[in-house]
């Protein structure tokens, strides 16, 4: 064999392996969850809040944590929702692409990226306590719509960016305004990229516990106002794995399964509704 | 000579950055005519066809001086509305790009924008310029499929319709068969001949033998100065300068 073909086998194992690697840990990390959190896993689980010695194993569930969690996750993802989608627009349509705002902006969100989401959970707590507010639903809304505005928005930009000019120059052309352009054009060509970019933002607020920790709290109800505390997954699963007792545990992963589920579930949901909307797409 | 002017080119010059791609152009577009504007790639056509409707504008580090007059209105005075420019002129680019909509909301999406909101209306004007792009026949049964299901050249067509609904008086083409098949291409020619009665029409093209079937004026570029124009016969036929001379013959392209 000539060391070319060898060099080309070498390489081409090398990136099987790396590939069979992501798809093990892959496989492994959710059967963990599903090994050990199944057997946990009951009705009661899903439609009760923690009863009287819960954390001791007696009886109840985690709804407070999903509903919590929804809540919090939900309402982070809508309101960097807001603030990101003008804001992409803005720099796509309005700005020039090589002006020094689009590339400081571009620049302050890939740094904002990389920001550890325990410093977004404290600078949304100093937020919180300017503001007068105790930990809370819309604390922790605050806090994780902090984590989710660059990963949002850096999505969406990215997408935006694919949009030839062309397809912006059709609709100039025929005397629309910058603004028509980007909101009857311009989000339709790329609203499966921008569900996937709000997807993604969900995905990682929901599992994120470092930045409730403070702005949330945690609490065995289900909050009925944005002012009262609430409890989210990822905390519940911290505090069940911090008991001594195995049965607890084993709940820990069981609450781990459904934070999974509700992230999967969002996902073939939105995949779904992406098809939808895909089909007047111009390739 | 006589002709109507209908867009007169003062002193353009547009620069890119520190790189000048139209050098001082002074020209008239004839009324009701086809003007072709030809000339090697690279030498500034593309540019000269789209500071007329000022898609240039959203080029970065672009800049210009001189004037562009449509009726009588420097389009590059700071006070004009840029989509009233850009209204008067409908565009067909070298591929055509339906907008991520249906094709009945492609043609009606400029109706819509300038203000028709009746159904009926918008109907009725839909089916109208569908026919004046003879495209309604192909189309009349899948109205409201994506318009990104046509071929090339149904696309190209109902570019042109979409163009001719907002009701230009000019209608620019840059290399607008440079993606279609020859038939298509021809298409789309006869429907340029058919409708110069209507309209001004400026033609960006590289290939000659297109602009000897299509022009009543020519205009030709090369690196970004004026060198010739005039009516298509004489140009073609007895050209003044020596460089027009060679890139009739084909010596530089």
């Amino acid at each position: 064999m000539d060391k070319r073909k060898i060099e080309e086998n070498i390489f081409k194992g090398l990136m099987i392996a790396s590939t069979v690697m992501i798809l093990s840990s892959l496989a492994l990390i959710i059967g963990t969850v599903i090994m050990k959190g199944l057997p946990a896993m009951s009705m009661s689980m899903i439609t009760q809040t923690p009863k009287g010695g819960y954390y001791l194993g007696k009886e109840g569930g985690v709804l407070n944590a999903i509903v919590g969690s929804l809540y919090v996750a939900g309402g982070g993802t809508l309101l960097s929702l807001l603030i990101s989608l003008p804001m992409v627009l803005f720099l796509n349509v309005y700005v020039k692409r090589t002006s020094l705002l689009a590339v400081f902006t571009r620049f302050s969100l890939d740094v904002l990226w990389g920001v550890p989401s325990i410093v977004y959970g404290a600078f949304g707590f100093s937020i919180m306590l300017y503001l007068g507010l105790r930990a809370s639903v819309l604390g922790g809304i605050i806090a994780l719509s902090l984590l989710m505005l660059p990963i949002m928005s850096r999505a969406m930009d990215e997408v935006i960016r694919m949009v030839p000019q062309e397809l912006f120059d059709a609709s100039y052309a025929l005397g629309a305004t910058k603004l028509e352009t980007a909101v009857k054009v311009i989000v339709r060509q790329t609203l499966p990229g921008i569900l996937t970019a709000v997807l993604i933002a969900f995905g990682r607020g929901i599992g994120d516990a470092a930045s409730v920790i403070f702005t949330t709290g945690f609490t065995d109800h289900i909050p009925t106002s944005l002012f009262q505390p609430a409890a989210t997954l990822p905390l519940a699963i911290f505090f069940q794995l911090g008991t001594p007792f195995p049965e607890v545990q084993e709940r820990a992963y069981a609450s781990a399964l459904i934070l999974t589920v509700i992230i999967l579930a969002v996902s073939v949901a939105s995949r779904i509704l992406t098809k939808r909307f895909t089909r007047n797409i111009v390739k | 000579m006589e002709f109507k002017t209908h867009i007169s080119v003062r002193n353009l010059s547009v620069f890119y950055g520190t790189q000048q791609a139209l050098k001082n152009i002074t020209v008239d577009i004839p009324d009701k005519k086809i003007t072709v504007i030809i000339g090697p790639s690279g030498c500034g056509k593309t540019t000269l066809l789209k500071s007329f409707n000022r898609l240039i504008d959203s080029q970065d580090g672009m800049k210009v001086t001189g004037q562009v007059f449509v009726d009588g209105e420097n389009i590059f005075d700071p006070q004009v509305e840029v989509t009233h420019i850009r209204k008067k002129m409908g565009l067909l680019s070298q591929r055509p790009y339906p907008l991520p909509m249906s094709i009945y909301d492609n043609v009606a999406y400029g109706l819509r924008i300038h203000g028709t909101k009746a159904k009926k209306e918008l109907d009725r004007r839909v089916e109208h310029y569908l026919k004046e792009a003879s495209l309604w026949d192909e189309v009349n049964d899948r109205l409201h499929t994506p318009a990104s299901r046509l071929s090339v050249g149904q696309q190209q067509r109902l570019c042109l319709a979409r163009g001719l609904a907002v009701e230009p008086e000019i209608i620019l083409g840059d290399e607008p068969t440079s993606a279609l098949d020859p038939k298509s291409s021809r298409r789309i020619e006869q429907r340029f001949l058919e409708l110069k009665e209507e309209y001004t029409t400026v033609i960006v093209t590289h290939i000659l033998r297109q602009a000897k079937r299509l022009a009543d004026y020519v205009i030709f570029l090369y690196l970004g100065e004026l060198i010739e124009h005039g009516l298509a016969r004489e140009v073609f036929e007895n050209p003044q300068k020596e460089l027009t001379k060679e890139y009739i013959r084909g010596t530089i392209s």
